[in-house]
């Protein structure tokens, strides 16, 4: 299913305005190969089906769509439907794009892959795929990010990647971009750098977005299978926005479904103190792409927060920023609170632990569904598992609940 | 004829290559920057590239990192910048280069900043991450100030991108010595050599080696090959080492390498 939207004006790399190809001019001759070997691929037949069955019957495709009824109940309005990500091999949806950009890496002769993380999930799908294939695989990550998903540094490591701890900057997931690129300035030769979400310069947006259209495509079916309409409401969580452009890719065309995109509003918009990129930033450059910043008067880009390794970014994907411009999604902030809250919530209402990254969704879709009546339909992407998140929500849960009882 | 090329024209004259010393303003503050341009000058910089700190530099190594991440700590903004150069430039008639990522010239206004920057005196525009493709806007913003654009030209360069970045460039095309970050080695690569050989096929603008340059000796290697050479992660790590006595570290630097290019006259000419 091909939708022209008007973002699929990508092989000029732009989406409206937005995308483009701001790099030093070192890489612009590897992007190009990358392109070319990208379409060619791309509707090849081989490639094709060898990337449907390892999506299959290594990472666990088609993942469901599950009816989330108590949680419904709960609330007491729309009915929620989860789309299961969560329950991919590692754990989050990057799987599906990690596995399409090593497999394409393979076909390209690169034998050495690097790949940025902030949550780790992307860094741990890269490992997989690269162990997958026998490919040396290197990951960078903010110490910041280290510190707090420490379980997805393990996992790298037992994965027989080298994680290299990048402390510059505010340690997190821009400034493991950075140093990944600047990797990649170096041994561009060799190596392939496995981006990890809708970012970068073109094409890495399309690519990606490509590779994770698969979510929407099988969400759209299942909703249809299971309610006999398209939802009212697609809601995704929005860090550089990979889940939630591929959930949202689905849809696109079917303009009575809202799009929502729910960015991290850490401790708040007004304190300054968050990751709200589409909501309160404003256009620039940043890692490739002209898109939507977090950027100060001068044009320095912005150390973000929030509880969510995996959203705690100050640019976002390029075609988010088309999608806010012409209206076809919204975007809007939940606090770092709000996301703990539904994270404990689905926890208790559906034995599931979400990461605290679509935990972000969740709160909003929870919010939202509360003042929907129940013909109403809310499909969520729950794009990752929360084993990561134990600690971090168990310490911010269980201090809480230590104040509240001292009183 | 701009500035620049003037400057480049007259080194060929004399048979010398330039000098290019690359230094962050505002590092470690504006004061001290504004007392050592001239300073380069004294010690034989025939032009000088100057930096504006960003919080990202994706093509720069740690050294110029920290030089932006001190000149951002001590408040270094593009206007403060310009008005620098406008101070200096009052001061002597080297021709000034203005190295930027591309964003916090978006944030000023691309047509406003290269106005702002032409009234201050300055000669020319780097953007490292803005490849010939995508720089449309500010070549046109530039040319009608009257500033030079100068491009990029790696190792990895096509054929068909050597053409593009010879045709938009302006002033000299920045020959990248190496494919990576900017940053001290010991070496020369001898991609480098190539690539100003492929370069001097196409382009009769002067051709500038950048990217690894920290000896006398590389200098004396490739002045053969180049007319010019930028001299900036290991300049500023000069810097950094000395202290509170970084002009003078900066000044005995830079002048091991003009004494270096006294002693070798350039030939560009005869490699053809």
């Amino acid at each position: 299913m091909k939708v022209d939207t008007g973002s699929e004006s990508t092989l000029r790399g732009r989406f409206g305005p937005y995308g483009g190809r701001y790099v030093p001019e070192t890489v612009i001759p590897a992007l190009e190969e990358l392109e070319a070997s990208y379409l060619r691929y791309r509707d090849d037949p081989g490639f094709r089906g060898e990337l449907e069955e390892y999506l299959k019957n290594y990472c666990g495709r088609p993942t469901p769509l599950w009816y989330a009824r108590r949680l419904t109940e709960a609330i007491g309005g729309a009915r929620i439907y989860l789309k299961r990500e969560d329950l991919l091999h590692t754990g989050a949806h990057k799987i599906n794009n990690t596995i399409g950009q090593v497999l394409l890496a393979v076909k390209m002769g690169k034998r050495r892959v690097i790949a940025e993380t902030g949550a780790g999930q992307h860094g741990v799908a890269t490992a997989t795929a690269a162990a997958l294939f026998g490919l040396q695989c290197e990951i960078y990550m903010g110490t910041e990010d280290m510190v707090r998903q420490a379980l997805n540094v393990t996992r790298m490591r037992l994965l027989g990647a080298t994680v290299h701890p990048v402390d510059s900057g505010s340690r997190t997931l821009k400034d493991a971009i950075n140093e990944a690129m600047r990797d990649w300035v170096t041994n561009v030769r060799t190596t392939f750098y496995v981006i990890g979400s809708v970012v970068g310069p073109h094409p890495y947006p399309m690519i990606v977005r490509d590779f994770q259209a698969v979510i929407g495509r099988e969400a759209r079916a299942q909703i249809l299978a299971e309610a006999g309409r398209l939802p009212d409401y697609v809601i995704a969580c929005v860090g550089g926005g990979s889940n939630a452009i591929g959930l949202f890719s689905g849809f696109l065309d079917a303009e009575e479904v809202r799009l929502v995109g729910v960015e991290a509003g850490g401790e708040g918009l007004e304190t300054g103190r968050h990751a709200a990129t589409l909501c309160v930033g404003s256009p620039g450059v940043l890692h490739g792409a002209y898109t939507y910043l977090l950027q100060d008067e001068h044009g320095q880009i912005l150390e973000t927060h929030s509880v969510s390794a995996g959203l705690d970014y100050p640019g976002v994907g390029p075609e988010h920023s088309f999608l806010k411009d012409s209206g076809r999604a919204t975007y809007v902030a939940v606090t770092d609170t709000q996301a703990l809250e539904a994270f404990q919530l689905l926890g208790t209402t559906e034995g599931i632990l979400p990461a605290l990254e679509p935990a972000h969704a969740l709160a909003y879709a929870c919010a939202l569904a509360s003042r929907l009546p129940r013909e109403a339909i809310i499909l969520v992407g729950l794009s990752g598992r929360g084993d990561k998140d134990v600690e971090v929500a168990s310490k911010a849960l269980f201090h809480e609940v230590h104040q509240e009882s001292g009183r | 004829m701009s500035r620049i090329r003037e400057t480049f024209t007259r080194l060929r004259a004399a048979g010398r290559i330039a000098l290019i010393p690359f230094v962050m303003a505002g590092d470690p503050d504006l004061g001290t920057t504004e007392e050592l341009l001239p300073k380069l000058v004294e010690a034989g910089a025939d032009l000088i590239e100057v930096g504006i700190p960003f919080s990202d530099p994706i093509a720069d190594g740690p050294v110029n990192q920290r030089a932006a991440q001190r000149a951002l700590a001590a408040g270094a903004t593009p206007r403060e910048i310009l008005a620098l150069c406008r101070r200096i430039r009052e001061r002597t008639d080297v021709p000034l280069i203005l190295l930027s990522y591309y964003n916090p010239l978006l944030r000023y206004g691309v047509a406003p900043f290269c106005r702002d920057a032409r009234n201050a005196g300055v000669d020319g525009l780097v953007v490292p991450d803005l490849p010939p493709d995508e720089a449309g806007e500010l070549v046109a913003a530039a040319r009608d100030s009257g500033l030079d654009t100068v491009f990029l030209a790696a190792p990895t360069s096509t054929e068909e991108r050597i053409e593009l970045v010879c045709r938009l460039a302006s002033g000299f095309v920045y020959c990248v010595s190496l494919t990576g970050v900017t940053g001290p080695r010991r070496e020369i690569n001898k991609e480098a050599i190539t690539l100003l050989a492929r370069l001097r096929e196409r382009t009769s603008l002067p051709l500038v080696l950048g990217f690894g340059i920290s000896t006398p000796a590389q200098v004396r290697e490739v002045a053969k090959y180049a007319d010019g050479v930028i001299v900036g992660s290991a300049l500023i790590q000069a810097m950094e080492e000395a202290g509170p006595q970084g002009i003078e570290a900066a000044m005995r630097f830079l002048s091991q390498f003009r004494q270096a290019l006294n002693l070798t006259p350039s030939t560009p000419s005869e490699v053809m």
